[in-house]
């Protein structure tokens, strides 16, 4: 097996090891603590107070806009990435290339300010 | 240079996620115990606890002890299964972050050709835990709680991300090691006594990706998703027990895996100046730099979790659309103007 897919399964293992550990500590603390399980314990805690309808209730969602400049703003971070690790082969063209992406996705962002798209509404 | 004795993979596997898992558990428990109850009660003029062992030091055992004894409690409303999930998949997220440092030249857990870019990809996997933590309690404030995080995680992983580009421009490579031995062997104007660590040469990255990591660990002054006072605990306010705990741990060992990063991205990671011993590159490298580098990483660790918890200590927290400004109108354009800067110096010098 190749190095490469080698990381990988390191990877896995890593991952494994977390839920394995998890499991066994938890597992562990079942042996050990109490199971009084009674009506009033079982309510949702909301400071107190009998919860007033269902715990998954409407709320505004206040940062869709955050989340589709998040999205666009990623991408961005991915294509910049290749580019640099290896800034010094592709040399002047390949940053002027790179600004102008940078300040098209910049002027982006400024759009979004100045529509007020950046305030908490 | 090779290692000595031959290690069948099997092997390497093992003693890898062994160490890996001391890197998780060790950065979280001195952590807590040396910052979080030490430091805060001498900060505050309190002694901090006492009693357990000398000076307390047993008080992490104490208290894990105690967390195994209580009751596991979920609302009856709430999602079981998934509600069940949600602390191990905060774990899971720090388990695989901790796998891209490197901590000597033959002793690093994964050698990715894009550590710095798997890193920053599996650190996002916990906003999914904490989502789903908030999403499946079927509580009005863990919902606030985990929606308000999704939204702050979000906002300051741009940060981040744009910051280590600027480290991975002047290293010429996404892999950790590599980046390690650009800051060793490099030098500044051509005195390479300290070699070149980015700390010096990407000021404005570090205070961004340290800014955007204490953010990301939702340590105070971004602690808005469990805020105390407005939403009980959050997206932990169901979480009871040992499930609490480990999403403490969770959060505690992040913050010692942030450390261990942000010290291979600006600090020059388990690495001497390699003027000092001579070396070229990595295969010049010494054998017991495989035992000096994970100290020297403990202790950068150290010193950068101590920076984490002082700002926790010492901020009062920010509000929801300050947060949400900061990133947006501050952090993001810095970072994007870093990247330029350092992208025209890197091809015109």
């Amino acid at each position: 097996m190749s190095d490469f897919l080698r990381d990988y399964l390191t990877v896995v293992w890593f991952g494994l090891a977390a839920l394995v550990l998890g499991s066994l500590l938890l597992g562990l603390a079942a042996l050990v603590r109490p199971v009084k399980p009674n009506a009033s314990k079982l309510i949702a805690y909301e400071s107190g107070v009998d919860p007033v309808g269902i715990g998954w209730s409407q709320s505004q969602i206040r940062y869709y806009v955050f989340a589709l400049l998040f999205v666009i703003f990623d991408v961005e971070a991915v294509f910049i990435f290749p580019w640099a690790a290896s800034i010094e082969r592709y040399g002047t063209f390949g940053l002027v290339v790179m600004l102008a992406f940078i300040v098209l996705l910049l002027d982006g962002l400024l759009y979004a300010w100045k529509r007020g798209l950046l305030r908490w509404v | 240079m090779s290692v000595a004795i031959e290690i069948p993979y099997w092997g390497q596997s093992l003693l890898r996620v062994l160490g890996g898992i001391v890197a998780v558990l060790l950065p979280a428990g001195t952590i807590v115990y040396v910052f979080l109850f030490k430091m805060m009660s001498f900060m505050q003029s309190r002694l901090g606890p006492m009693e357990a062992g000398p000076y307390g030091s047993m008080q992490l055992f104490a208290e894990v002890g105690k967390w195994m004894q209580k009751e596991d409690t979920a609302p009856a409303a709430a999602d079981h299964r998934i509600f069940k999930m949600a602390p191990l998949i905060v774990l899971l997220s720090t388990f695989l972050l901790v796998a891209v440092v490197p901590f000597g030249p033959d002793a690093w857990l994964t050698n990715f050709e894009t550590g710095v870019f798997y890193g920053l990809a599996v650190s996002s996997i916990s906003v999914l835990g904490i989502l789903v933590a908030g999403w499946s309690s079927a509580n009005k404030y863990s919902l606030l709680g985990g929606l308000r995080a999704a939204g702050q995680l979000i906002a300051y992983e741009l940060p981040l991300v744009l910051a280590a580009i600027g480290v991975v421009i002047q290293a010429g490579s996404m892999r950790m090691q590599d980046i390690v031995v650009a800051q060793n062997a490099g030098s500044i104007f051509g005195w390479d006594g300290v070699g070149n660590p980015y700390l010096l040469t990407q000021g404005v990255g570090f205070l961004v990706f340290m800014i955007a990591v204490q953010a990301e660990l939702t340590q105070p002054p971004f602690d808005m998703p469990i805020a105390e006072s407005e939403l009980v605990s959050g997206y932990m306010t169901e979480y009871s027990g040992f499930r609490f705990l480990i999403f403490f741990i969770a959060e505690f060992a992040t913050v010692g895996v942030f450390s261990l990063i942000a010290s291979v991205l600006f600090l020059g990671g388990w690495g001497v100046p390699f003027a000092w011993f001579g070396w070229e590159g990595i295969d010049d490298v010494d054998n017991w730099m495989n035992v000096v580098g994970p100290l020297i990483m403990v202790n950068k660790m150290l010193v950068l979790s101590f920076l984490i918890m002082w700002v926790r200590f010492s901020f009062p927290r920010f509000r929801e659309d300050q947060l949400q400004r900061f990133a947006w109108k501050v952090l993001i354009p810095v970072a994007l103007a870093n990247i330029v800067v350092t992208a025209i110096l890197k091809v015109a010098v």
